[in-house]
This record gives C-alpha cells, sequence and structure tokens, in this order.
C-alpha cells in the first residue's frame, strides 16, 4: 500500500505546497493548525480540487491536474472519519454503519458488520440515534461506517480533537486495533503530539503548507527543534520495547529494550507484548556518573551523541543508549556545570512515575514494526 | 348539528370538488417544487433572480390578475391552452383542472419558500460524508438531502393545500364559478351571499372550511414534529 501525494494549491495569502510518499501502516500528518494537513487529506478522499497536482493511492490516480484526471469521491472507496462525526441523523446507528455498504461492489467488500461492530465495541448502540450517542460513541460509529464501506484507504481528520481527555482515552485503544487488526491503511491528521507518537508509524509534519520532514515515528519525534517552541520538550525518544516481566511487589512492569530495562508503572499486558514508550525529553536527567542515592529507577548508561542549543537557555542533548536514541533537554547552565561534550560516557535518568498511560501504548506487532 | 351536517347535494359537490382541487394542486406541484426550491437554494446561473420573482408573482399580484394571465395563456385559444389540448388532451378553461392550475400556482410561492428554507438547513457536509462512503450524487439526494428536507417539504405541501382550499380570485376569473364543475368551497360561499336567505348555506360551508383547514394544519404539526424528532441533531 502506498499514497503518492504532490499538491499545489494557492488559497488567498496561504500556499500549500506538499510533496510525500508514504507507504506506512498509519501515517501521521502532524502539524499547527492551519498548516495544511485537512487541505491534503481533503484532496485524496475527493472534497477539495486542487489547482495543481498528482495523487495516487495504491498506483491508482485520483487526481492529476496534467491530464485533466479528477476521480469523483464517490468512486475513490476512501473512507474518511471527520472530526464531528457527521452521522446520519435520521438514521439509527445501524442504518448508519450499513449506509457505504450498499455502494461497495460485492466482490470488494473485505469488512464484516459483526467483526466491525465488536472491533469498535458499538453493539450496545446498533439500535439507538446518532443524537442519543456520546462524543466519543459517535465517533466510534463514525469510524465503523467508515470502515463498513470496505475503502482502500482510511483517513482520519482530527478524529479525537472535539474530545475530552477521558472520551480520547476511550478511543485511543480502537485505534490502535484498528491499526493492527483491521489491516487497512491509515493517514491521521493530528495536532497532538502525544496522539501522533502513541499511533503513527510514520509522521509527515507540516508547517506553512509545506512538509518539512518525513519519516518513521522514532526519527521524527526527535527532531525537538521542528517542535513549537512550547512544546520541544514533549518530543523526545520512541522506544518499541516488549513485556519482560512484571515486578508485582511494587506493582511495576520491566520493560526490555535494547538500551536496558526500563520500570514503568504496572502494565496490564502479558511478557512478550510490544509496548511503544515515549520518553519525552524534558523528564530526562543527565548524570556523569552512575548516581547513588536517588529516586529515579531508570538508569540508562550510554554516550552524548550530539548537542544542539535551542537558542535560549536550553540545550537538546542526544544519548546513544546501545543504539537507541534519549533525547534530554537541560539548561545550557547544566551543560556547563557538567562540562558535557561530545562522545562522553553518561547516564539517562527517568523517573518511572514520569510514565503514564499517555505516553505508552500498545507497540505495533514487532514483525511489522518498520526496519 | 343537523343543519351542518344536511347538506345540498350542491354543498357537498363544493365539498369534494375542493378537497380534490386541492389535493391535485399539492401533489403536482410538488416535483416542480422540490426543483425548483433546489435551483434557488443550491443553483449559480443567470437568469436566478428572475427565476425567483416569477415564482414569487402570484404572491404580489392581485389574483385576479394572475386569473386573467392563466386565461390567455392557458384559455381555448391561449398559447399553452390550445398546444396542451391539441396534442395531450388536457382542456383547462372552465374545467377542474383548470381550478387546480389556478390553485396550484397561487399555492406554488408559499411552498417553494418552504421547501427552500428547508434545503438551506440541510448540512452539506453530511452530503459530502455520503459521497466519501461511496454515495453517488443522485443517491446522496435521494438517501440524506430527501429525507432531511422532509419537514420542510411537510410544511410547503400543507401551505399549498391550504391556499389551495381558499383560493378565489384566481380561479373564479379563469374558470368561472360552474356549480359541480369549477365551484369550489370559496366560490360557493360566495354564492350563497349573493342570494337572498343563502346566510345559512354561507354559514354551514364556512365552518366546514374552518374544520378542513385546521384538521390540514393539526396533520401537519404532527407529522412535522414526528420527523423532526428523527432528525434532532446528531
Amino acid at each position: 500500500m502506498s499514497v503518492e501525494i504532490d499538491i499545489g494549491h494557492r488559497l488567498g495569502g496561504f500556499a500549500l505546497e506538499a510533496r510525500f510518499n508514504s507507504a506506512g501502516r498509519l501515517t501521521a500528518l502532524f502539524g499547527p493548525s492551519g498548516s495544511g494537513k485537512s487541505s491534503l487529506i481533503n484532496v485524496v478522499a475527493g472534497l477539495m480540487r486542487p489547482q495543481r497536482g498528482r495523487v495516487a493511492v495504491d498506483g491508482r490516480v485520483l487526481v492529476d491536474t496534467d491530464k485533466g484526471i479528477f476521480v469523483p469521491r464517490h468512486e475513490r472507496r476512501i473512507g474518511m472519519v471527520f472530526q464531528d462525526a457527521r452521522l446520519f441523523p435520521h438514521m439509527s446507528v445501524a442504518g448508519n454503519l450499513r449506509y457505504g455498504r450498499w455502494f461497495t461492489p460485492a466482490a470488494q467488500r473485505y469488512a464484516d458488520f459483526d467483526t466491525v461492530v465488536d472491533l469498535l465495541g458499538i453493539r450496545p448502540l446498533l439500535e439507538r440515534r446518532p443524537a442519543g450517542l456520546s462524543g466519543g460513541e459517535k465517533q466510534r460509529v463514525a469510524i465503523g461506517r467508515a470502515l463498513l464501506a470496505s475503502p482502500r484507504l482510511l483517513l482520519m481528520d482530527e478524529p479525537l480533537a472535539s474530545l475530552d481527555d477521558s472520551r480520547k482515552a476511550e478511543i485511543l485503544p480502537y485505534i490502535e486495533r484498528l491499526r493492527d487488526e483491521a489491516g487497512i491503511p491509515i493517514v491521521y491528521v493530528s495536532h497532538a503530539l502525544a496522539e501522533v507518537a502513541r499511533l503513527a508509524s510514520d509522521v509527515v509534519m507540516l508547517s506553512e503548507g509545506k512538509v518539512v520532514a518525513a519519516g518513521p515515528t522514532s526519527e521524527i519525534m526527535q527532531r525537538l527543534d521542528l517542535l513549537p517552541a512550547g512544546e520541544r520538550g514533549e518530543g523526545g525518544a520512541v522506544l518499541e520495547t516488549v513485556v519482560a516481566g512484571h515486578d508485582e511487589t511494587f506493582g511495576m512492569t520491566v520493560l526490555g529494550s535494547p538500551a536496558g530495562e526500563i520500570r514503568v508503572p504496572r502494565l496490564d499486558m502479558p511478557a512478550g507484548a510490544p509496548v511503544r514508550l515515549r520518553i519525552r525529553a524534558r523528564d530526562v536527567m543527565i548524570a556523569t556518573e552512575r548516581p547513588r542515592g536517588l529516586s529515579a529507577l531508570n538508569i540508562l548508561p550510554g554516550r552524548v551523541a550530539s548537542l544542539v542549543p535551542d537558542g535560549g537557555s536550553g540545550v537538546d542533548v542526544r544519548i546513544d543508549c546501545n543504539g537507541v536514541a534519549v533525547l534530554a533537554r537541560i539548561t545550557e547552565q547544566s551543560r556547563q556545570a557538567l562540562a558535557l561534550e561530545k562522545g562522553m560516557a553518561v547516564f539517562a535518568v527517568v523517573k518511572t512515575v514520569s510514565f503514564d498511560r499517555a505516553n505508552m501504548a500498545v507497540g505495533l506487532p514487532l514483525p511489522e514494526a518498520h526496519a | 348539528m343537523n343543519w351542518l351536517t344536511d347538506l345540498t347535494p350542491d354543498e357537498w359537490n363544493a365539498v369534494r370538488l375542493s378537497i380534490k382541487v386541492a389535493t391535485v394542486a399539492m401533489l403536482f406541484s410538488l416535483p416542480p417544487g422540490i426543483l425548483i426550491a433546489m435551483l434557488l437554494a443550491r443553483g449559480r446561473f443567470w437568469g436566478k433572480t428572475l427565476l425567483n420573482g416569477l415564482v414569487h408573482l402570484p404572491l404580489i399580484l392581485p389574483p385576479v390578475v394572475t386569473g386573467y394571465l392563466l386565461l390567455l395563456s392557458f384559455g381555448k385559444r391561449g398559447p399553452a391552452g390550445a398546444f396542451l389540448a391539441e396534442h395531450f388532451g388536457i382542456v383547462f378553461s372552465f374545467r377542474w383542472t383548470g381550478a387546480a392550475l389556478a390553485c396550484a400556482i397561487m399555492g406554488f410561492p408559499l411552498m417553494v419558500r418552504a421547501i427552500r428554507l428547508s434545503i438551506e438547513s440541510v448540512d452539506r457536509k453530511l452530503e459530502a460524508t455520503a459521497g466519501t462512503l461511496g454515495a453517488s450524487p443522485l443517491w446522496v439526494f435521494g438517501s440524506v438531502t430527501l429525507p432531511l428536507m422532509l419537514p420542510g417539504i411537510i410544511a410547503g405541501a400543507i401551505l399549498s393545500f391550504a391556499k389551495a382550499m381558499g383560493e378565489f380570485g384566481a380561479t373564479i376569473t379563469f374558470v368561472s364559478n360552474i356549480p359541480g364543475e369549477t365551484q369550489t368551497l370559496p366560490s360557493a360561499i360566495y354564492t350563497f351571499t349573493q342570494v337572498p336567505g343563502g346566510d345559512a348555506g354561507a354559514l354551514r360551508l364556512t365552518l366546514i372550511s374552518v374544520i378542513i383547514s385546521m384538521a390540514a394544519l393539526i396533520a401537519s404539526e404532527v407529522l412535522a414534529r414526528r420527523v423532526g424528532r428523527r432528525l434532532e441533531t446528531a
């Protein structure tokens, strides 16, 4: 599966000039509001006609302005989930779910009603009307409706942006299951770093209508320089780990990674399960010798790979821990006090309690983790 | 109550004819009403203002003028009347069909206005969503747009029916006042008021007219509420 996009579109003072290819299972289009993310997927869905450009999904050309090709949206078989669920108010939940099925040629219907309903946990809602559903329920139904049309690609335009934190937490696991079990590629638009770090296999970062970076999530998340000033410390390492075991005495889970063992609050997952761990740069301390008499449990040995001043009081330090990059954001003052230099042996220190459910997620199943 | 229910055959005819004329007028103006409302709400074309004005003309013109214009164009010697009579065998002048035509024309602006408002309130994002689910524009119209504008269609239909029940000026000008053929309720009431001793008859028909109109109004309220409940914004 691949998505190829090359689009030029000018609207008033805003110029969208974006080009990227992606073959990821869940590609996140990430960037601040107004960076052109939604315009991009609207073009892919056929909701917007670009002034110039070419869009191909799986080799099928959907838009080619040079050749005058613009496949109408209803012939594209590209599903879309909007920020506002946009359920049909005159149909029941079941009616909404079955809507797209009518229009998919029988030979191309791969989505099974019961499977999708159970995947999203919406069986109890089937007879209800959309008006009576909560925001989170609506969004799950909207995802199911898009899936049941058996699309070749699923686009999600900030599907969680209008939900509060507890509703987001309710839906995120379903999107993870979708990514891992439905076997359909997803392009996911978001301006929330936490969502992207948790869900994406690949990230395309947009700013002011241009692609500024694209690649695997773990690489892009380390580009702290690309993040808005206020969120710079939110970026950091994204580690694919596995559950090594549980420490029942203290209610902790031990995760195995090339960088060493990492202790996190108890996760309800069996040994061997993949876990994606986000270590925010602002949660990492640096020690020049193995600390003693310190409460923090995770002490990862490594070497300073690079030091990048942010232009203000901070420095972004990249530590190579046995081939895995861990990022730390410290102050220039600390850097001088420790006399940090490239190549120095150091210890990255991370508190166990700095990991919460928002930065630990079901990892991509290992065989398909990007090589 | 006997004096109310013991109608003379002519009075019964007037009641039956009025209901028939109003129903036919309403049903036949629905498809063009939806089409023109759609054009006015969504279309962008040259002459839209002109079309809008034309549709609303019967609302502003004196009914007698509308009736006379109908007589000129759809009468036996009128261009449209002659054409329809010759090719389709449809005759309007001095027939109940003419009364229905006059009523349809007079109620048309009311119907179009109600439907147009409901089209403008349909969330176009829902239509776009239906498109991404694979529905062609025609399917989108049938499965999303039409059901969502149903309250407006019901309101427009009832307005058109009610207007037809009360139409007098254009009808009497176009197709006259022939008992059994073109004498609708208002015409019959008018006739009663013109003869000595007709007061009782006029009053009876007036009451019947009030009852029918109220029933139509209540029916539309009930229908609109039932549909509205189903359409509560999601």
